[in-house]
């Protein structure tokens, strides 16, 4: 069986069993990670399309590429599809999916069938979306803030929202199953000090799934209630409030930020260890830090309300806790920053994401401490600034993670390698076109300028025309992977089963991995990161040709 | 200083300059953090890169320096805090005597309304150095009122009164945006802030066209509507006498106490019954639906009015606050 030689032929998850059937029934995790792989990307180019648009829209002061509605549906369903098609789902439904049973030893999570479940939930919503989209879209901006939203807009809000409502199951049967299997389900020996911090920090991103997405659930509810039925929930001419609405919906939205970047954070933990050879420094504050952000991220969610109307003092203790769930962060950043010192670096394309994630999310980071300071919030909140910051997080951090996830991995999903050299000019372009689309929008938010504007007083243009310009090359860089990874399928080199070399019982196992997962279930007797007893690949150009 | 800086807003009001301080401290400190942070990756990548016989050192971490970095910067967080809420404060605190400008916001346009009684759409005319208030509420949806030249921004909502408060600085043409997605034309919904010389500005006020200051379309309203026979200016009135009422605390007849501001006197008008007056009955009439928001705002100014210092039955209590 294990002989050095490997061929495509071997028994494993992807030829076990063939047709279409074998796909859209399947209980395999990993096949389920697929699909969840395909459907995702499917959205990310949708949104990423409604993104152009905007960005083309914006080339000129004046509204002239499309209608003032249209651009507000378009920016209004890059929101939607990007943060509930895209992001959520990202890195828990692809990676974590395939990974967390992996990792822990275990034959797969604990509910395969609700796993493939919460794919079709998530399928149900997409074609909903999609129907959305196609038979006129929605225009409430993705906060769906009322009352507008339940008053006044003339678009599809009912079907956006259920469409929401209906992603958000998937989302938490995900973080249930990841729950329990973490659990439940870890192989003998693999105790919670051994885990790989990976599943720490999904762990902590399910905890945020399982607790805050049923509160998004009822706040979307109340707003179709009151759009079809009339209640006075949130419109205050039917004695409704419409701060109610904001506190809900931000009280799930504020730590939705941490399920799209906390499991960017755990493969950046994998990466950093991988690449630099190290067990992470300081891995138990790694650890708990994880923990730290999902609980204090609960706290501070009206610190998007320092403007709309809260009390003084409600807006003086936000600020100060949301000081709070920066700490963790920097934490992480510090720790893996000092986790290379005295490693031995190598430069491969996961951890060319990894040093771009750590600059963009330091850089995100920073501006999140601008926006927390009150005096400076209320000049730069609902402006560009804020694009820019959260575009920092969530793609300078999380598409960013999710990319060096995907490349790291890849080898152990597909069974082959990417080239090694378009991977590094893929990160590379990705990191420039990141750059040269988002910095601008710091500027030009703190010279004034309101987001979700379709025209735009002309002092504003230069700095646009340059984030337009970014945006093409970052789109560059996103077709890029889709393609090589595609070639890779076919005529990529057969994959080693651990080819960094790297830590962790997914790398023991073959590549790609027979459906159980081990032909022998493996028992753990090291600790995480074991990366002394592990030998370096021979050579880095190993991996390239 | 930064006066003129490319890249850079108008800096045109007296708390403008603390929030641009703020700003370049903040602009400083993350500069510095980001070069900190990105040389020792730089440095560490090249220095600790894979060489020949190089084995990597594994180190299991450093609890003091956890603590370290841990607590050095949530000390300086608190700072920013501390810094940011201080200007927090004073830019929601307006001073007591400023003027008062009433604000409309409606799908897609800004009216104002000064106490004089000008009208203006889209347009807000104020002289350079006087403490101005803007009391603001919205017909429709939620908008946001925004200068970027003076660093201040309020949501306008609907159902209620929201203040922000400026002093102008430097004469000019200032945008006023909406901040707020309202719809359609919310790109459309911007307007300017003229800041002119006090004697200008006399001019100004004086060669518009008005039909009446705000308290006295608030007065004849209030006789239109009736309100008059049941809130006399004696204590025969089956309504609370509405003389000297404002800014002061009413005790209502659940034993809890209020104080009379811009909102509970809206509210009082279209749901009377919310909070009635302690030895009064429920038996106003709702005006829901019945007065549009300018005349609110009109009502909202004559109630106040007479509570103004000169107005009959106020004198006595504003003497004794100052």
């Amino acid at each position: 069986m294990a002989t050095a030689v490997i061929t495509p032929e071997r028994e494993n998850y992807l030829n076990q069993e063939y047709g279409i059937r074998s796909w859209l029934l399947t209980t395999d995790h990993k096949r389920i990670a697929l699909l969840y792989l395909v459907s995702i990307t499917f959205f990310f180019f949708i949104g990423g399309f409604f993104a152009l648009l905007i960005r083309l829209e914006l080339l000129t002061p004046a509204g002239d590429l499309v209608q003032a509605d249209t651009y507000n549906k378009l920016f209004t369903m890059h929101g939607m599809v990007m943060v509930f098609f895209f992001l959520i789902p990202s890195i828990p439904a692809v990676l974590g999916n395939f990974l967390v049973p992996l990792m822990i030893g275990a034959k797969d999570l604990a509910f395969p069938r609700i796993n493939l479940l919460s794919w079709y939930l998530y399928i149900i919503a997409g074609i909903l979306m999609l129907h959305c989209i196609c038979t006129g879209g929605v225009d409430t901006g993705w906060t769906f803030y009322t009352p507008f939203s339940t008053a006044f807009s003339n678009t599809k809000v009912v079907e956006a929202g259920i469409a929401i409502f209906i992603a958000g199951f998937s989302s938490i049967l995900t973080g249930l199953n990841f729950v329990v299997t973490i659990h439940r389900m870890r192989a003998p020996g693999m105790t919670w000090s051994r885990l790989p911090l990976f599943i720490w920090a999904h762990y902590a991103t399910s905890v945020i799934q399982l607790l805050g997405t049923p509160v998004l659930a009822i706040t979307l509810l109340l707003v179709v209630f009151e759009r079809v039925f009339h209640l006075g929930i949130f419109d205050p001419t039917r004695g409704g409030d419409p701060l109610l609405f904001q506190h809900l919906f931000w009280f799930y939205s504020h730590p939705a930020v941490y399920i799209m970047i906390l499991p960017a954070m755990a493969v950046e933990s994998e990466v950093v260890a991988c690449f630099t050879r190290k067990r992470i420094f300081g891995y138990k504050f790694v650890a708990m830090s994880s923990i730290a952000i999902a609980v204090f991220g609960f706290l501070v969610w009206a610190h998007h309300m320092f403007v709309a109307g809260i009390s003084l003092y409600s807006a003086l203790i936000f600020s100060a806790l949301s000081y709070l769930v920066a700490v963790p962060s920097a934490i992480k950043v510090f720790n893996w920053t000092a986790t290379m010192y005295k490693g031995s670096i190598t430069f491969t394309t996961p951890m060319l994401y990894a040093f771009g994630f750590i600059g963009l999310f330091t850089m995100g980071g920073l501006t999140g401490l601008f926006l927390a300071a009150l005096g400076i919030d209320v000049h730069v909140t609902d402006t560009y600034f804020i694009i820019a910051h959260f575009h920092y997080i969530m793609v300078g951090g999380a598409v960013m993670g999710y990319l060096g996830g995907l490349h790291f991995w890849w080898p152990k999903i597909s069974g082959r390698m990417y080239p090694e050299w378009l991977g590094k000019f893929a990160a590379l372009i990705v990191f420039l076109g990141f750059n040269l689309t988002f910095f601008p929008q710091f500027i030009l938010g703190y010279m004034g300028m309101p987001r979700r504007y379709w025209q735009y007083p002309p002092e504003f243009q230069v700095l646009n025309v340059l984030s337009t310009a970014g945006s093409t090359i970052l789109a560059v860089g996103y077709v890029l992977p889709m393609v090589y990874f595609l070639w890779s399928m076919r005529y990529g080199k057969l994959a080693d089963d651990n080819p960094w070399g790297a830590a962790g019982l997914e790398w023991q196992t073959t590549s790609p991995p027979p459906t159980f997962n081990f032909d022998v279930p493996p028992v753990v007797t090291w600790e995480a990161y074991n990366y002394e007893e592990i030998p370096a690949p021979a050579e880095e150009v190993s991996v390239e040709r | 200083m930064f006066d003129n800086l490319p890249l850079w807003p108008a800096r045109a009001s007296a708390g403008a300059g603390n929030v641009d301080a703020l700003y370049i401290f903040l602009l400083l400190l993350s500069g510095f953090m980001c070069i900190a942070i990105f040389t020792m990756i730089i440095v560490f990548a090249l220095r600790y890169r894979r060489q020949p016989g190089r084995v990597a050192e594994q180190i299991e971490g450093s609890t003091a320096l956890e603590i370290t970095w841990s607590v050095v910067p949530l000390g300086i967080f608190m700072i920013i805090f501390v810094w940011g809420a201080f200007i927090f404060f004073q830019e929601r605190t307006p001073p007591r005597d400023a003027t008062e400008i009433y604000v409309v916001a409606k799908q897609w346009m800004w009216k104002l309304e000064h106490v004089e009684g000008q009208r203006e759409i889209n347009e807000l005319h104020v002289p350079v150095g006087r403490d101005v208030k803007m009391i603001m509420t919205s017909q429709d949806v939620i908008h946001s009122f925004y200068v970027p030249a003076f660093r201040i921004k309020q949501d306008v909502l609907p159902g209620r009164y929201t203040t922000a408060w400026f002093r102008a600085t430097k004469p000019g043409v200032y945008h006023l945006f909406c901040a707020e997605y309202c719809g359609s034309q919310h790109s459309g919904m911007i307007g300017q802030v003229v800041v002119m010389e006090p004697a200008q500005y006399q001019a100004w006020l004086s060669g518009g066209n008005t039909s009446g200051s705000l308290a006295s379309n608030g007065e004849s309203i209030f006789q239109q509507l009736g309100c008059v026979t049941c809130h006399r200016s004696d204590t025969q009135g089956r309504g609370p006498n509405l003389v000297g009422i404002f800014g002061k605390p009413v005790l209502l007849e659940d034993g809890r106490t209020v104080v009379a501001d811009e909102n509970y006197v809206r509210e009082s008008i279209l749901s009377p019954s919310a909070k009635v007056v302690k030895g009064f009955k429920p038996i106003m009439p709702v005006f829901q639906g019945l007065v549009s928001e300018e005349q609110l705002t009109e009502l909202v100014a004559y109630v106040k009015s007479l509570s103004a210092p000169g107005a009959a039955g106020a004198k006595v209590q504003e003497s004794k606050v100052q």
